[in-house]
């Protein structure tokens, strides 16, 4: 395997952070260096977005190559890399730089290389300051990737910190909103307020477990943990929850779409948001399974929440760009409605949803962005009849609503299927409420394209080019492939999600399975789920449950 | 005798330098040979402290313990020489403004800097008094150095303020050796331990006196009056040496005295709590007063007294079976973090008040544009602040807030957290105002062509090499954490072992 001894995630790790550097250091447009450097070729711009674009393509291609070459038959972490960084077991405060992907993981990685990649395509006219530009969106890359491979508390959330400057300084220099400022600081101090919630839980993790490792943790027993582990999970639950976001913390992700540049809407919305689903599968249940347990219908009912309520706050919005942004608070109410129904069904079906709503809203916003280049306005009310105008843009933009509204063949409805499937015999309610959210989605989705695509021609526009630069043809294409791809064999995500979340699953019912059968066992129950915990990795769910009835 | 005198080596040879530069000044006009003489005081004392080290003095102590040569007081005499360096470093522009008091400058950093280390190795009360007013008078003169209205103001206020807290704390002393009998921190612990019917509320009294009398050193709210005038009043120079060397005295002394002598358990407990609530009072009056300023010197002071706070939490954590050492390391290794940050922010702030004028934070408008490089150090010396990696200041708050969970105090790791989430506000607004409201500017700065361009930016060359030294030191503690923990480990097992 191509991870045996070489250190292929960390090359994938510090490659952007290498070509951010290169950029920043690239010789600027200023009279006195025109002439020392002539002989590059280019402008500032140029040279600044071929090298973000290679770079970029660099790691997609390695992250492909990865996906290609992971283990589908192993479950676990893959091509770890691991050492100890800060040693000091004596004070209790060892952080390990620890990487590793397992099925969870990996396609949530490939997402990120590929949204960054086409960020950098459709920013291919930023000419403010494009040296920054295009470093600050490597560092950001960097920083997802960090994310999603850290198997270190610590080092997660270090990576979790680390991207909050470039996100501040991309919306509120590069930003198109005249509140650009405000909104670029108001996501930053909801997300440290999240995070600082979140911190102090992981260092009560840690402090327990007496290590920060994801691993070691999960097989720990938590019970000595100087908190009570409801309220560690409900601390790095609301960490996350801001992120994802949770209705009622959701305020701060219409202005930061509203105000940000098209690029940045699109890595937002494709994998930043997806950062907060990640953490709760992969800490929030993995970590703390006896308390998902109990929590499963509070939190499916949030959920609930965040669907309809985002579904109905989204058909009220006439600025298509906040459209988007309210209705990936609905989008993403699915899949902590997903993860909470605990099953293997349902929480693949939520992993899923991270990546077809990246996906899908990340080319919803890409083509409002192209459209608003053009028209220079993104209300409902301006815009009237533009597939007559701009037939590739509106084609663009028409697919990628019926791919968010759930039409079969797309990868949206994939998503949302497998969610109601695993979670409607969990939460028969909420789950019943929350398809409400599907059809207030396909309302505002139709009620939007039929307002502004469709109808009578507008003369207003009839002097608009459509798109026909080579990097929005391969924008609109590379998107619209992968969602069609998805949508028609959803099997080549679906496998990895199902390996990774079903340590998870099996994990929350092993200790569901031992509280409720008997009394006496209930003191047994912390053994049994830590030493279960250990061999999941091993064993099939199938196996485990077996051996768990057979324990009385 | 003599092998006593050795131990003082160091110290001894500062004072000479001291000495030495104040009748030079009388002699030599060359700012650089002043600058290099004090310059090579510090070295020499450094390369003093090595080679005791090397020779295997540790451990050592002369005269009753009034002197102590442990790994304690070694980790505090870098430190300090460290920050006496860059101190010296940031005045070079200082000190072509004052030609003709050169040497009395040079020389009152010198003694400050010597006090401070004695006060980190010592073992007894009355060498800490001794150690504690050299250093301390010297920063009341140097605060009042520039003679202006500002300066003689805010050297007067420090002077009467320091009075008192130092009466306060003669008083706690006083209180100590009466009952105890001895002026010895090993002494009164013992003292302590055999039986302390009937004078426990002395010694609580006792106590209580110490600590605010220490707290007043180290910036720690509600003594933190004198903080902002003495910033902004006295030369920046010397808010930078104040902000870090003052508090690393004060740290270290604190550290010393609370452990070695009043380390008694059921003492203990009522001390960690009252530093829990000063911890915390600290960080929210320091954090809420730093948000509405506008100047750039009053923001870094009052930022100053909420990190004095975070090192609090230190003081109060303490578990069983880590033991005692577990907090006060985290406290070393944050302050030599914090040391190198602030040395930073203040470097840069002194580099950009050589050319502009002011230290307005508005003045820092379009920083980001004409002077990339000094911008740039100057927003990662705040991330660094703020806590945000990759830096020396993640992985120190990182650490203090750990020792707090593992001691049970999750509320006050909590109120830390938040109380970083309160300063980023503030520490951000310069970052903001730097970068990005420059781009809005940007059609009239091209047009402007009297703005300072970079090129007008570039500090001088001794400014220059101590900012790259102190930047280099907040990436590497922010990425390399583990050497400076064990360092830091090492030296608090020196006084709890």
């Amino acid at each position: 395997m191509l991870g045996d001894g070489f250190p292929v995630l960390s090359v994938l790790l510090f490659l952007p952070i290498a070509g951010a550097v290169l950029i920043a250091l690239l010789p600027s447009e200023r009279v006195k260096t025109r002439a020392a450097f002539e002989w590059l070729p280019g402008g500032e711009q140029d040279r600044a977005k071929w090298l973000a674009l290679a770079i970029s393509l660099t790691t997609f291609v390695i992250a492909l190559i990865l996906y290609v070459d992971f283990d589908r038959g192993q479950a676990g972490f893959q091509f770890t890399d691991t050492f100890t960084w800060i040693s000091a077991s004596d004070v209790g405060f060892d952080v390990g730089y620890s990487l590793g992907v397992d099925g969870l993981s990996m396609p949530l990685i490939l997402l990120n290389a590929f949204l960054t990649t086409i960020a950098i395509l459709i920013s291919w006219r930023v000419d403010l300051r494009p040296k920054e530009y295009f470093a600050f969106i490597l560092i950001l890359e960097a920083s997802v990737f960090g994310v999603f491979m850290a198997l270190d508390l610590l080092l997660f959330f270090l990576f979790f910190e680390l991207e909050l400057l470039p996100m501040f300084m991309l919306i509120s220099i590069w930003g198109s909103g005249e509140r650009r400022n405000y909104s670029a600081l108001k996501f930053v101090l909801y997300t440290v307020f999240g995070s600082s919630f979140m911190l102090v839980g992981f260092l009560v993790l840690g402090v327990a477990a007496d290590s920060f490792d994801f691993r070691v943790i999960r097989d720990s027993d938590l019970a000595g943990a100087v908190i009570p582990l409801q309220i560690v999970f409900a601390f790095i639950l609301l960490g996350f929850a801001v992120k994802l976001p949770v209705v009622p913390l959701h305020t701060w992700l219409p202005d930061a779409h509203t105000d940000a540049p098209t690029a940045v809407s699109v890595l937002l919305a494709g994998v930043l948001l997806k950062m907060g689903g990640y953490g709760i599968l992969r800490l929030v249940f993995t970590l703390m399974p006896d308390v998902a347990a109990d929590a499963d219908l509070a939190i499916a009912i949030i959920a609930t929440v965040s669907i309809v309520y985002g579904a109905i706050v989204t058909i009220r919005q006439t600025d298509l760009k906040r459209l988007i942004a309210y209705s990936s608070v609905s989008h993403m109410g699915f899949v902590l409605l997903g993860v909470s129904a605990l099953g293997v069904t349902s929480m693949s079906g939520a992993a899923m949803q991270l990546v077809t709503h990246g996906l899908i809203t990340g080319m919803l916003f890409a083509m409002v962005g192209m459209l608003y280049d053009r028209t220079h306005t993104r209300e409902l009310g301006q815009m009237r009849g533009m597939v007559h105008h701009l037939p590739l843009i509106g084609a663009g933009l028409v697919f990628a609503g019926l791919a968010a509204l759930g039409l079969p063949a797309l990868a949206g409805f994939v998503a949302e299927i497998t969610i109601f499937l695993g979670a409607f015999g969990q939460h028969p309610a909420p789950t019943a409420v929350a398809i409400i959210g599907v059809l207030l989605a396909a309302g505002y989705i139709m009620w939007a394209l039929q307002r502004s695509m469709f109808g009578p021609r507008d003369d207003k526009w009839a002097s608009l080019k459509d798109a026909d630069t080579w990097w929005e043809y391969s924008t609109i294409g590379a998107l619209a492939a992968s969602i069609i791809l998805i949508g028609v064999y959803p099997k080549i995500v679906m496998d990895l999600f199902e390996m990774g979340v079903e340590p998870i699953a099996a994990g929350i019912e092993a200790v569901s399975a031992v509280v409720g059968s008997d009394p006496d066992l209930i003191a047994q129950a912390g053994d049994a789920g830590t030493s279960l915990n250990n061999v999941v990795d091993q064993e099939t769910t199938a196996e485990l449950v077996a051996s768990l009835e057979m324990a009385p | 005798m003599l092998a006593e005198v050795n131990l003082l080596g160091p110290q001894l040879l500062l004072m000479v330098v001291g000495g030495f530069l104040l009748v030079a000044d009388l002699f030599v006009k060359e700012r650089r040979i002043l600058v290099a003489t004090a310059m090579a005081g510090l070295f020499g004392a450094v390369l003093y402290s090595t080679v005791l080290l090397v020779d295997g003095k540790v451990g050592n102590t002369a005269f009753d313990e009034i002197l102590v040569f442990d790994q304690f007081a070694l980790f505090f005499q870098f430190l300090l020489a460290g920050v006496a360096l860059a101190a010296i470093g940031a005045s070079w522009e200082t000190l072509a403004r004052i030609p003709s008091r050169r040497g009395e400058y040079l020389a009152l950093i010198l003694f400050s800097t010597t006090g401070l280390m004695l006060l980190a190795g010592t073992r007894d009360l009355i060498g800490i008094f001794i150690a504690l007013e050299l250093s301390s008078i010297s920063q009341y003169i140097l605060v009042g150095f520039h003679k202006d209205r500002f300066s003689s103001e805010a050297g007067l206020k420090y002077l009467l303020v320091g009075a008192i807290a130092t009466a306060v704390l003669l008083y706690g002393m006083a209180i100590l050796i009466g009952i105890s009998g001895s002026t010895n921190l090993g002494a009164i612990s013992a003292f302590i331990a055999t039986g302390n019917d009937g004078v426990f509320e002395a010694l609580i009294f006792a106590t209580v006196l110490l600590i605010v009398g220490f707290g007043f050193k180290a910036a720690v709210a509600p003594f933190h009056m004198w903080v902002p005038d003495a910033y902004t009043g006295g030369g920046t120079p010397i808010a930078a040496f104040l902000s870090v060397a003052s508090k690393a005295g004060a740290f270290a002394i604190i550290i010393r005295v609370f452990f070695e002598a009043l380390g008694d358990d059921l003492l203990a407990d009522h001390w960690k709590t009252i530093f829990a609530v000063l911890a915390a009072l600290s960080m929210f009056v320091g954090n809420i007063l730093a948000i509405q300023q506008t100047n750039m010197k009053r923001l870094l002071a009052y930022s100053s007294v909420a990190q004095a706070g975070t090192l609090l939490i230190g003081l109060a954590a303490i578990t069983a079976d880590r033991g005692d050492t577990l907090g006060a390391g985290a406290i070393l290794f944050y302050l030599a973090g914090y040391t190198v940050t602030n040395l930073t922010a203040f470097l840069v702030v002194i580099a950009v008040y050589n050319r502009v004028g002011s230290y307005e934070i508005s003045a820092y408008r379009g920083l980001g544009r004409r002077a990339p490089l000094l911008a740039g150090l100057l927003a990662f010396a705040l991330i660094s602040l703020i806590g945000l990696p990759p830096s020396a200041g993640f992985f120190g708050k990182l650490y203090l807030f750990d020792t707090a969970v593992q001691s049970d105090l999750v509320w006050l790791a909590a109120l830390g957290v938040v109380n970083s989430v309160i300063s980023a506000a503030y520490y951000i607004r310069p970052i903001k105002v730097m970068f990005i409201d420059a781009a809005e500017d940007t059609p009239d700065m091209e047009a402007d062509a009297d703005a300072p361009r970079q090129g007008s930016f570039w500090p001088n060359p001794v400014l220059a090499a101590t900012l790259g030294l102190t930047t280099t030191g907040i990436l590497v503690i922010g990425l390399a954490p583990s050497l400076l923990i064990d360092v830091a480990d090492e030296a608090v097992a020196a006084i709890l072992g």
